[in-house]
C-alpha cells in the first residue's frame, strides 16, 4: 500500500509539472497581448513598455518560465496587478471558501443521489422508479446557471427560509451546495439504480433471500455494498469537476471563493492573479483526482495495487 | 410503433433534437421581429399577443432572440463537437497506427490536458483570446477533443488486431486508407454515442462562458448571454431567465436522451 502510494506520488510530479507548463504557456503563449488588453488600445508605448518591464515580459521567455517555477517553488506567484497584494496571500484568503462549497456541494450530491438510487435500483419499472429517474433526467439537463436562480426565487425571496447570497453559517451553504451538486446527484442516481438492477440478480442475492432475509435488509445488506463499487468510481471521475463547476455556482451565490476571485481577475486583466487562481484551480484538480482514486482503490479490495 | 416502445430514448431524443434543429433553421425565417431592435417601451413587457414570450429589459422580443440564439448556441455547440471529434479522430487514430513511441509521446501529452480541467481551460482561453464567436470555438474545442482522441485510439487498437483489417494490410493498404475505409466504420457507433452527449456539454459550457462575460459578445442572442442579461431583473421578470434556460435545458435534455437512445440501439446490434 506505502509503495503504491509512493509510486502515484511520484508519478505526479511529471503530472503537475505539465499543468505548470500548460498554465504558463496558457498566459505567455497564446496570442494576445496581456499589457495592451490591461492598458487599452491607446496606451502610450512608453507605458506599455514600462508595464512589460514590471511584469517582466520582456524577458526571454525562457528565463520567465524558470523564474516562474522557482517562484512556485518558494510560494511566490508575483503581485496582483489590481488588488496590489502578494497573489499567494488572496488565494489563501480564498481558497478555503471554495474547498467548503465544493465539500458541501458533493455531499449535497450523494444525499439526493442515494435515496433516488435505491427507490429506482430496488423496483425497476415500478412508479419510484419512472419517479427517480425523470428527476435524475431533469437534474442533468437543468444547468446550474439556471437552477441556481431558480432555488433563490423559491426558497429566499418568496419562501424566506435561507438567505440569497453571500457566504456565513450553514444556512447560507445550502442553496449553493444543491446548484452545484445537482447534475452530479443525477449521474449518481443513475448509475446507483443500474447497478443496483444488476446485483439484484446475483447468486448470493438469491442466497440472502433464501435464508430467509426480506428483500429490503438484503438490498442494503447485501446488495447496496456491492453495487457501490461503479458508483464510487463515477464520483470519483466526476467529483474534479465540482470543484470547476463551482466557479458558477460562486459567480450566481455570490461566494467569495477562487471562481470568483478569477473572474474577477479575468475582468480586471489581473493577469498575475488570473495565472495563479488557474494553477491552484489546475493542481487541486490533480491532487482530487489522485486522492479519489485510492480511496476508491481501498474501497474494493478486488482492485490489486499495482 | 414497436421501436418507439422498445427505445424511447431514442424516439424521444431524436424528435426534440430535430425540432430543435428545425427552430434553429427555419425559426429566423418565420419568426420576423428583429432580435436587436431595442423597444424600450416595452421594455420588461411580459407575454402578450405581439410578443408571445414577452421582451426584455431594453424591449427587444424574446421569441426572436430565443430562436436566433438557438442559431448561435447549436451552432456553435455543433461545431465545437464536429471540430473536437475530427482533430481527436485525427490523433487518437495517428497515434494508434504509428504505435511505439509516437503513441507513447502523444498519450502522455493528452494526459497533461486531461490533468487540467476541461472547463478551466475553456475560461483560461476565452480570457486571453478575448470575446468572439471563433474564439469561443476555439475555446471549447480545446476542452473537448482529448475525450475523442483517447476513445478513438482504443477502439483502433482494438479493431487493428481484428481479421478483415489484417486481411486489407496484408493485401498492402497504406495506414491512411486502413483507417478511413476499414477502421473508421468500425468505430462510427461508439463514437457518435460520445459526440451526442458531447454536444449537450458544450451546450451548458457555452452558457457557462457567456455567463461570465466570455463567449460571444453582447447583444448576440446567445441563451447564455440572455440568462446573464436577465438575472439582474430576476425579481421583476423572472420570463427574462426562464426563457433561455428552458432552451437550454431542453437542448440539453434531447441530446441526452439521443445518447442514451444511440448506445442502446448499438448495444442492441453488437
Amino acid at each position: 500500500m506505502i509503495r503504491y502510494l509512493a509510486r502515484r506520488l511520484l508519478a505526479l510530479v511529471p503530472v503537475a509539472l505539465g499543468v505548470v507548463t500548460l498554465t504558463f504557456a496558457l498566459i505567455h503563449l497564446v496570442p494576445g497581448d496581456p499589457v495592451s488588453a490591461m492598458l487599452g488600445d491607446y496606451a502610450a508605448p512608453a507605458d506599455v513598455a514600462q508595464m512589460r518591464h514590471v511584469l517582466g515580459l520582456d524577458r526571454p521567455m525562457g528565463q520567465q518560465y524558470v523564474g516562474f517555477l522557482y517562484g512556485l517553488a518558494h510560494g511566490d506567484l508575483g503581485q496582483s496587478i489590481s488588488q496590489h497584494e502578494p497573489v499567494a496571500r488572496l488565494i489563501r484568503e480564498r481558497f478555503p471558501a471554495t474547498l467548503e462549497l465544493t465539500a458541501a456541494g458533493l455531499l449535497a450530491a450523494l444525499l439526493i443521489a442515494f435515496p433516488l438510487g435505491l427507490i429506482a435500483g430496488a423496483n425497476p419499472g415500478g412508479a419510484g422508479d419512472l419517479g427517480a429517474m425523470g428527476f435524475a433526467i431533469l437534474g442533468i439537463s437543468v444547468p446550474h446557471l439556471y437552477l441556481g436562480p431558480l432555488l433563490m426565487i423559491v426558497f429566499s425571496l418568496d419562501l424566506g427560509w435561507l438567505p440569497l447570497t453571500g457566504r456565513g453559517g450553514l444556512a447560507h451553504l445550502v442553496l449553493p451546495a444543491i446548484t452545484l451538486g445537482t447534475a452530479l446527484a443525477a449521474i449518481v442516481a443513475r448509475m446507483l439504480r443500474q447497478s443496483l438492477v444488476q446485483v439484484i440478480g446475483a447468486d448470493y442475492m438469491r442466497t440472502a433471500r433464501s435464508k430467509g432475509l426480506s428483500r429490503r435488509a438484503a438490498l442494503i445488506r447485501h446488495g447496496l455494498r456491492n453495487a457501490l463499487t461503479p458508483v464510487i468510481t463515477l464520483i470519483g471521475l466526476e467529483a474534479g469537476a465540482l470543484l470547476t463547476g463551482s466557479i458558477i455556482t460562486e459567480m450566481i451565490f455570490s461566494w467569495p471563493g477562487l471562481g470568483r476571485l478569477l473572474i474577477t481577475a479575468i475582468n480586471n486583466r489581473d493577469y498575475p492573479l488570473v495565472e495563479g487562481c488557474v494553477l491552484t484551480f489546475a493542481l487541486s484538480y490533480v491532487i482530487v483526482n489522485l486522492v479519489t482514486d485510492f480511496l476508491y482503490r481501498a474501497a474494493d479490495p478486488r482492485i490489486r495495487l499495482e | 410503433m414497436n421501436s418507439i416502445r422498445r427505445n424511447p430514448s431514442l424516439a424521444a431524443g431524436g424528435t426534440l433534437v430535430t425540432l430543435l434543429a428545425a427552430i434553429a433553421i427555419f425559426g429566423p425565417l418565420i419568426v420576423r421581429a428583429n432580435p436587436d431592435a431595442i423597444d424600450l417601451r416595452h421594455a420588461l413587457a411580459g407575454a402578450g399577443a405581439h410578443h408571445w414570450l414577452g421582451c426584455d429589459s431594453l424591449g427587444r422580443d424574446m421569441l426572436a432572440r430565443i430562436v436566433w440564439g438557438a442559431r448561435l448556441s447549436l451552432g456553435v455547440s455543433t461545431a465545437v463537437a464536429a471540430i473536437s471529434l475530427a482533430i481527436g479522430t485525427l490523433i487518437g487514430g495517428a497515434a494508434a497506427l504509428a504505435g511505439g513511441r509516437v503513441d507513447n509521446l502523444v498519450m502522455r501529452a493528452i494526459d497533461v490536458v486531461l490533468a487540467f480541467p476541461g472547463f478551466l481551460l475553456a475560461i483560461a482561453l476565452a480570457a486571453i483570446l478575448g470575446p468572439g464567436l471563433a474564439d469561443l470555438i476555439v475555446a471549447l474545442t480545446a476542452m473537448g477533443w482529448t475525450g475523442y482522441a483517447r476513445l478513438v485510439r482504443g477502439e483502433v487498437l482494438s479493431l487493428r488486431e481484428r481479421e478483415y483489417v489484417e486481411a486489407a494490410r496484408a493485401l498492402g493498404a497504406r495506414p491512411s486508407r486502413l483507417l478511413i475505409r476499414h477502421l473508421l466504420p468500425g468505430i462510427a457507433g461508439p463514437v457518435a454515442v460520445q459526440a451526442t452527449f458531447g454536444v449537450g456539454g458544450i451546450i451548458i459550457a457555452e452558457a457557462a462562458l457567456s455567463f461570465l462575460g466570455l463567449g460571444a459578445r453582447p447583444p448576440a442572442p446567445t441563451w447564455g448571454n440572455m440568462l446573464e442579461a436577465g438575472q439582474a431583473f430576476i425579481l421583476v421578470a423572472p420570463h427574462l431567465t426562464t426563457a433561455p434556460g428552458v432552451a437550454i435545458g431542453l437542448s440539453v435534455l434531447g441530446f441526452n436522451l439521443l445518447g442514451d437512445g444511440l448506445a442502446q440501439l448499438i448495444e442492441r446490434r453488437r
